[in-house]
């Protein structure tokens, strides 16, 4: 269940609040009671074994995966089948993938400026503009021309982030965005990521990356077998982890 | 922006709502169309004294069919001349998928061939097949190459056994004398005995690792057994072979020019596809998959047998399924030279002659839907026993 | 005690390779050569050349008929082939019966046509989207003003019964998959729909027509269409198997751009869902261009085939260029036993230049888009 350091209901509307959470596939639970809120602002990072529920968890914040029982409240929406609702949510959040998913016949430039030209109705050049004050902040605006075959998985992944960035969203959710990339690009795509968490956007990280963990989160969720079971902020669930599954974690994780 | 003060949204907007309208409009469209076609169509087959209802089935066709598998006359009804029809299309059928699928393998083996001149015959074969249209290939082998043979008096003969001329192709049809029973029986036998030898032997194999050379068993067996009966007892079929009698040939089996030139340009031209398909299926299998078998001390003929074919055959098999069923579609063209399959009598004649086209056309497609999804069943139940099974 | 260590000190001069490991002995070694079998069989294929090609090339060029006025110089040397024949027939296998004063509007139509194909299927041609509008959109409309005729343009009208040829042919073939396309498209998400009835909608109509031989689909539109419809609207007698054309075509065309949708990457769908993108943009911006284009060779390989079933609407009474052959066959002037065989091999030859070179396009097509996808 969510430590003490779970946030109660003061400084304002929280960013996301899941209340009682469930959601099985077929018959297999794989969310179970999940209660957690994010405050605007925080960072979070979600840990866990594979398997653990921790990439359901965030995509269900943007309605990719449907919960079945309890409440996700989105920036006060609640996520339901309304489809204006859900519109709504996905413009305010914004998520990078494990496998970017860049679309490959467009170029990155045209990547960035897709969603805000045909979502938000901006127009070209006001769209061009913020992309490249974009792709500048994450230090690939020479690739802007290019095509996402052309990049490498580095740029390709900063490349993605300036896409999600490009709606200005309120929240930014990754979901393990660097598992799939070679060693010698993690850091380059971590350090964008820390830049942006000093802008004080709230931020929902799902990885196994745990120095960026230490470095930037607020609180760190570590979730096993569709459960919350341990929150605390960085430095007391590294040095002091209360719960037996979390120590054996730590322990795998950790040399 | 503040999400919460977004106005309230209407019911509209909810996902399982607009579900729920889509699917009545499309209901509501399609129910529309149907009901005014349906009304159009009484309308229109009252107004011009077109039979509705099936009673066509029992009035007298009054035309001939110069092949028929069951016995049929100019007074056979309209239902009967449907059988024929029907049993026509599917002779040709059982005829040719066997014939093409043995033309196709050759083929496709001499496409794999590492030499190079046999494999660029057969990309020949292949590519002129599949870039010319069917009915042109019929059209060629009827009016071109049948119609123009010898009058019966000249006809072309292989060894005074087999004869060929304008009305067909006369092949020697065997007619069973006194010992057939006997050697039917014996060739059954000798399969049985075959089969059980193959069990035997590998039940052996399982226990002490021997290995017993089945094929070579089994082809003695059913080759020598009946060889040994007919030395006993005498030729089990006499053959009869065509004579000329007056301006014709009489006896024998014949083949009409319809028929011949229809499976001849079905044969030879599915073959080519199925060719393509054995191509493709036995160059998906990994070239790793017989380089591990080969690591693994297995000889060519075993690597084949036990690693490659089966993988291959898995590949192949939906498509060369699929090339059957077209087989069978592609018969239809019989109408363009007169082979009366069951689109050339039903859907020509005796929907020319009825005008009862809505139910002629429902009956036609209704056979070839049957036979399309029976097989399409069928090829569902072979992939789920026998696909590779993934994650 | 000798030392174990070894550092090279001068590099190995390069050598040319023993002459039957390279070079043209070792490929035909290998190639024709490889064992006693492929001897034999190399052996008889040259033999099988050598005897076969002579008596083609003579039979096509050197003892050929190359000009005559009718059919007599062809009756007399019958071991060659007639093109004077062909070369005489040529306008009527083009034009069928169509007015001569009005056959430019053919060629206009043919002109502006293939034009407008070549700018689709030219891989890095600019603005492709403007030319699939003016493809799908603008060209039927034009291509049905200029063929038909319009009182209003002063274009005279020229019923369909004289229509007939090539240019029948390409036009039902080209109407067949502009329209088939879109319908296939729709066909094909409907298939792939959460929603149970348009589903199966879809299900039924695909695995109907699918299941069904071609010529039954043309008789369907031939018969029974105009008992559908109303008397008033009875449809044109070309019309009518166009529709069967449209409907046939697009089954098969669902099934490619099925493939197509499906083997998009799932990531594609929520990445553009995550952008907040609603069904429709996603669909038009993000996930058809990319399954378009992966299956344009398959939609090409459905042109050709649709191409050669082309021949079969003469079966309704429409005069296409396998038709006209025939009936130009039947032409007492140029009666002879050389000139079936000579029509007939004619028109295999164009049609399979036609199709083999559209097949050749469409595996290039396939060898880039491999390239790029990786």
């Amino acid at each position: 269940m969510s430590g003490s350091l779970a946030s109660a209901d003061g400084g304002g509307a929280a960013a996301i609040r899941f209340a009682g959470v469930h959601k099985w596939y077929g018959s297999f639970h794989v969310l179970r009671n999940i209660n957690l809120t994010v405050e605007p602002g925080e960072r979070i990072v979600v840990c866990g074994p594979s398997g653990s529920g921790k990439s359901t968890l965030i995509r269900c914040v943007n309605r990719l995966e449907k919960h079945q029982r309890g409440s996700i409240v989105v920036d006060g929406v609640e996520l339901t089948d309304d489809i204006k609702r859900i519109d709504e949510v996905r413009r305010e959040v914004g998520m990078v993938f494990q496998n970017f998913n860049l679309f490959p016949h467009l170029t990155i430039l045209e990547n960035c400026t897709l969603a805000p030209i045909w979502v938000r109705k901006m127009a070209k050049h006001d769209a061009e503009e913020l992309a490249t004050r974009l792709l500048t902040r994450v230090k690939i605006l020479d690739q802007a021309h290019k095509y996402p075959g052309q990049l490498s998985g580095g740029q390709q992944q900063r490349a993605a982030i300036a896409r999600a960035l490009c709606m200005t969203p309120k929240i930014m959710l990754f979901d393990e965005p660097t598992s799939s990339l070679d060693p010698e690009m993690v850091k380059e795509v971590l350090e964008t990521m820390t830049a942006l968490a000093q802008e004080g956007k709230t931020m929902i990280v799902v990885t196994h990356e745990m120095g960026f963990a230490r470095q930037v989160a607020d609180r760190v969720v570590f979730m096993d077998m569709g459960e919350i079971v341990e929150v605390n902020a960085p430095l007391p669930f590294f040095e002091h982890p209360q719960h037996e599954r979390t120590k054996l974690f730590l322990s795998q994780i950790l040399q | 922006m503040d999400l919460a003060s977004a106005k309230p949204s209407s019911w509209l907007s909810d996902q399982r709502a607009r579900g729920i309208i889509y699917q009545i409009l499309l209901l509501g469209c399609i129910g529309t169309l149907a009901c005014g076609a349906i009304y159009n169509a009484v309308i229109n087959m009252r107004a011009r004294g077109i039979p509705m209802g099936f009673g066509f089935w029992n009035d007298v066709a009054g035309f001939d069919i110069n092949l028929h598998l069951i016995s049929y006359s100019n007074r056979s009804t309209y239902g009967q001349a449907f059988w024929v029809g029907l049993l026509n299309t599917l002779l040709v059928a059982v005829i040719c998928i066997p014939l093409a699928t043995l033309l196709g393998f050759a083929i496709g083996v001499a496409r794999l061939s590492p030499n190079w001149l046999l494999s660029r015959f057969a990309l020949v074969y292949t590519s002129i097949m599949r870039n010319t249209p069917l009915l042109l290939l019929l059209l060629f082998w009827y009016n071109a190459v049948l119609k123009s043979l010898p009058a019966p008096r000249q006809s072309i003969s292989i060894g005074d056994v087999v004869f060929l001329n304008n009305r067909g192709l006369y092949l020697p049809m065997p007619v069973a004398r006194e010992p057939a029973s006997w050697f039917v029986g014996v060739v059954l036998i000798a399969i049985v005995l075959a089969f059980g030898f193959r069990v035997w032997a590998r039940r052996r194999q399982e226990r002490t690792g021997a290995q017993e050379p089945t094929a070579l068993v089994a082809a003695a067996l059913i080759l020598g057994l009946p060889a040994v009966v007919t030395a006993a007892a005498g030729a089990p079929f006499a053959f009869d072979i065509a004579r000329l009698s007056g301006f014709n040939l009489r006896g024998g089996l014949q083949i009409i020019p319809e028929m011949a030139a229809l499976v001849f340009g079905l044969v030879t031209f599915t073959a080519a596809f199925i060719a393509e398909i054995v191509r493709a299926g036995v160059l998906a299998v990994p070239v790793g998959q017989s380089e591990a078998a080969g690591a693994l001390g297995l000889h060519r003929g075993l690597s084949m047998r036990l690693v490659v074919i089966p993988q291959a055959m898995r590949l192949i098999t939906p498509p060369l399924t699929s090339q059957y069923l077209n087989v069978v579609k592609n018969s239809s063209l019989a109408v363009f030279i007169g082979y009366p399959d069951l689109v050339q009598i039903f859907a020509g004649t005796v929907l020319n002659q009825t005008q009862a086209a809505v139910q002629v056309m429902a009956i036609t497609m209704a056979v070839y839907l049957v036979i399309s999804l029976t097989v399409a069943l069928a090829l569902n139940v072979f992939n789920a026993r026998y696909a590779l099974k993934g994650r | 005690m000798d030392s174990l260590a070894y550092v090279r000190e001068a590099p190995e001069p390069e050598e040319a390779p023993p002459m039957l490991s390279s070079g043209a002995l070792a490929c035909a070694r290998a190639n024709l050569f490889s064992s006693i079998g492929s001897t034999f069989v190399t052996v008889g294929c040259v033999a099988l050349v050598a005897y076969l090609l002579p008596q083609l090339a003579a039979w096509a060029m050197t003892r050929a008929i190359w000009s005559a006025s009718d059919g007599a110089a062809c009756r007399q040397h019958q071991d060659g082939a007639c093109w004077a024949f062909v070369i005489a027939k040529w306008d009527y296998l083009r034009f069928g019966s169509y007015p001569v004063a009005e056959r430019w509007r053919v060629d206009l139509v043919e002109a502006v046509g293939a034009l407008l194909i070549v700018w689709l299927l030219w891989t890095n041609a600019p603005r492709r989207a403007w030319g699939a509008l003016l493809f799908f959109v603008a060209y039927p409309i034009l291509a049905l003003v200029l063929l038909r005729g319009s009182s209003l343009l002063g274009l005279p009208i020229v019923d369909t019964l004289l229509w007939g040829g090539i240019f029948v042919s390409l036009l039902t073939a080209v109407v067949g998959i502009v329209f088939s396309l879109p319908l296939g498209v729709l066909l094909a998400l409907g298939r792939r729909s959460p929603l149970p009835v348009v589903r199966v909608a879809s299900v039924v109509f695909i695995e109907f027509v699918r299941g069904v031989p071609f010529i039954t689909i043309l008789f369907m539109a031939n018969n029974l269409l105009p008992l559908f419809l109303p008397e008033a609207w009875t449809p044109d007698r070309l019309l009518r198997p166009l529709a069967g054309i449209v409907i046939f075509s697009a089954a098969y065309m669902a099934e490619e751009v099925r493939g197509g949708l499906q083997s998009l990457n799932r990531g594609q769908y929520e990445a553009a869902m995550a952008l907040g993108l609603n069904y429709p943009r996603m669909m038009a911006l993000v996930i058809l261009p990319q399954a378009l284009t992966l299956v344009i060779p398959g939609i090409v390989n459905n042109f050709v085939g649709l191409f050669m079933d082309t021949t079969l609407v003469s079966v309704v009474g429409v005069t296409d260029f396998l038709e006209a052959m025939n009936n130009a066959i039947k032409d007492p002037v140029w009666a002879g036993p050389t000139i079936m065989v000579t029509g007939y091999v004619f028109a295999g030859i164009f049609y399979f230049c036609f199709c083999y070179g559209m097949a050749r396009y469409s595996a290039h097509v396939e060898r880039i888009l491999a390239k790029g996808r990786k």
